[in-house]
């Protein structure tokens, strides 16, 4: 496709028949043999996903740590060395201008892994606001990343467990690469950044392991069960953490853009929540659909493992519990919903097994 | 398991990937094996009421896969005498058998003459190498 970028896994996509998509700048595979089956071989065993299009960066140099804390809305006192951290990069008004992973790798030294969709604007935000003396490398071309997840991924790579939220440089399959416990499935797993060069490498050697290749359309599926937020559409820059559900990862008592206004906001309590909801009657969700009397749907989809519709949405702060009933208007059909807990379906853990709390 | 791509000859075909097979003073309608590949898996099949006086060209229905939904498009004028109750509860049976099992209503047709006005199987597969 004109003006698309490649990841170093393109050949490969196309060899095993992949549905080409444009997404976030990149031809990217939307699913090899089908999304149901994909997002099921996560949720049964093991998917590989080809994540290269994110954006890596290297942070460091005297004054990273400090910098990244008056930036970063989490507190990155917390980690150590071989240690990663869920972040959100917020505005002077508290909005989410992009969530992101950190991983220390030492003192003054981070990896920051970006959405894709954000990578300039994000390299732009830090580059403009970090200290003199620090420097950030955008090495996102020079890198592959593929994240293998599912309850059976660790044993297909012959990998230990470990601590999620962790990560160690290793060879992996014959491969140097930093292997980090963190995913965007709900499932247990690693995602692997590699040399771009060695990239058709691991990921020939993951797919020997058994593991099945996975597009975006299951990794968004996923993702939804698992009620985990995608920026620029759950989160955005007009959207902050706290009426977002995600104040674990805001840490109020420290100084960093937009706390002042995130602080008033946790103190007054939100206007309005992000929950997730199942619906109660046939039909799905999209993005942008109302939420009868004033809300919206941010995503949407079929739960391939509840074979229901599913979503995420903002609702006033009072329907912020589990059991409350939401009306959809799909396309003019009014459709009734019900708030659930999270998340609302992995491998361990659903709201159906914890309705009798409510 | 997904179909082979193919179009029965014996179909009339509508520009929006919807066929007819007209049996008589009735149609069958169904989407094409085309529409069923650029939607995806199916998972949701919302049927008109019987009864329904469907206007040729006019939406009908909705058909939903796990990314996408799409209006189904009556190709002729006619009342809905009969949904497949199998789609409503296994849509997947459309990628399976788009033109057999994965039919979707059964239509009284308002005048049997307008099937003059949609395409063959040639024109159609033209328009697909067109598109």
């Amino acid at each position: 496709m004109p003006g698309l970028k490649r990841t170093p896994l393109y050949d490969r996509h196309l060899a095993l028949g992949a549905r080409m998509v444009p997404f976030a700048g990149y031809e990217m595979p939307v699913f090899y043999e089908g999304l149901i089956g994909e997002h099921k071989a996560v949720r049964s065993d093991s998917g590989a996903f080809d994540a290269s299009h994110m954006g890596v960066l290297e942070i460091d140099g005297p004054g990273t740590h400090a910098g990244l804390q008056s930036l970063l809305s989490n507190n990155l006192g917390r980690i150590g060395p071989g240690e990663a951290q869920y972040e959100l990069l917020t505005n002077e008004q508290g909005g989410i201008v992009d969530d992101l992973i950190v991983y220390r790798r030492d003192q003054e030294s981070y990896l920051v892994i970006v959405n894709a969709s954000n990578r300039e604007t994000d390299v732009d935000w830090l580059q403009g606001r970090l200290p003199e003396g620090v420097n950030l490398r955008d090495v996102s071309d020079d890198r592959g990343l593929i994240a293998v997840q599912g309850p059976g991924a660790l044993k297909r790579l012959a990998l230990e467990p470990a601590p999620s939220f962790t990560f160690a440089e290793v060879e992996l399959l014959g491969v140097p690469c930093t292997c980090a416990r963190t995913g965007y499935t709900g499932e247990s797993g690693c995602e692997l950044v590699c040399a771009a060069t060695d990239a058709v490498k691991l990921w020939d050697a993951i797919l020997a392991a058994g593991v099945v290749p996975c597009g975006l359309g299951s990794r968004d599926t996923l993702r939804l069960e698992a009620c985990l937020p995608l920026h620029g559409q759950d989160i955005t820059p007009e959207t902050d953490p706290i009426s977002a559900g995600l104040g674990w990862a805001v840490a109020l008592g420290k100084e960093f853009t937009g706390v002042e206004r995130l602080r008033q906001v946790a103190a007054e309590g939100p206007s309005r929540r992000l929950v997730p909801f199942v619906m109660d009657q046939p039909g799905i969700p999209r993005q942008g659909m109302p939420i009868v009397p004033y809300g919206e749907v941010t995503s949407g989809s079929h739960s391939p493992m509840l074979d229901i519709g599913i979503g995420l949405g903002y609702v006033a702060a009072k329907k912020n519990y589990p059991g409350a009933m939401l009306t959809i208007d799909v396309r003019g059909r009014p459709i009734w919903a019900k708030v659930v807990t999270k998340p609302i379906f992995t491998s361990s853990h659903n709201y159906i097994e914890r309705k009798g709390e409510w | 398991m997904a179909a082979a791509e193919n179009y029965p000859a014996d179909l009339k075909y509508h520009s929006e990937h919807d066929w007819a097979r007209v049996e008589g003073g009735e149609a069958v309608f169904g989407i094409t094996w085309k529409a069923q590949d650029m939607l995806g898996e199916l998972v949701f099949f919302q049927p008109p009421a019987i009864g329904t006086e469907l206007a040729k060209d006019g939406s009908y229905g909705e058909i939903e896969s796990v990314k996408a939904v799409s209006d189904l498009v009556a190709p002729l004028s006619g009342k809905v005498v009969a949904v497949n109750e199998k789609v409503e509860s296994a849509p997947e049976t459309i990628n399976d058998d788009p033109y057999g099992e994965g039919w979707l209503v059964r239509v009284e047709l308002a005048d049997p003459g307008e099937a003059q006005g949609l395409l063959d199987v040639e024109a159609y597969i033209r328009l697909l190498s067109e598109e």
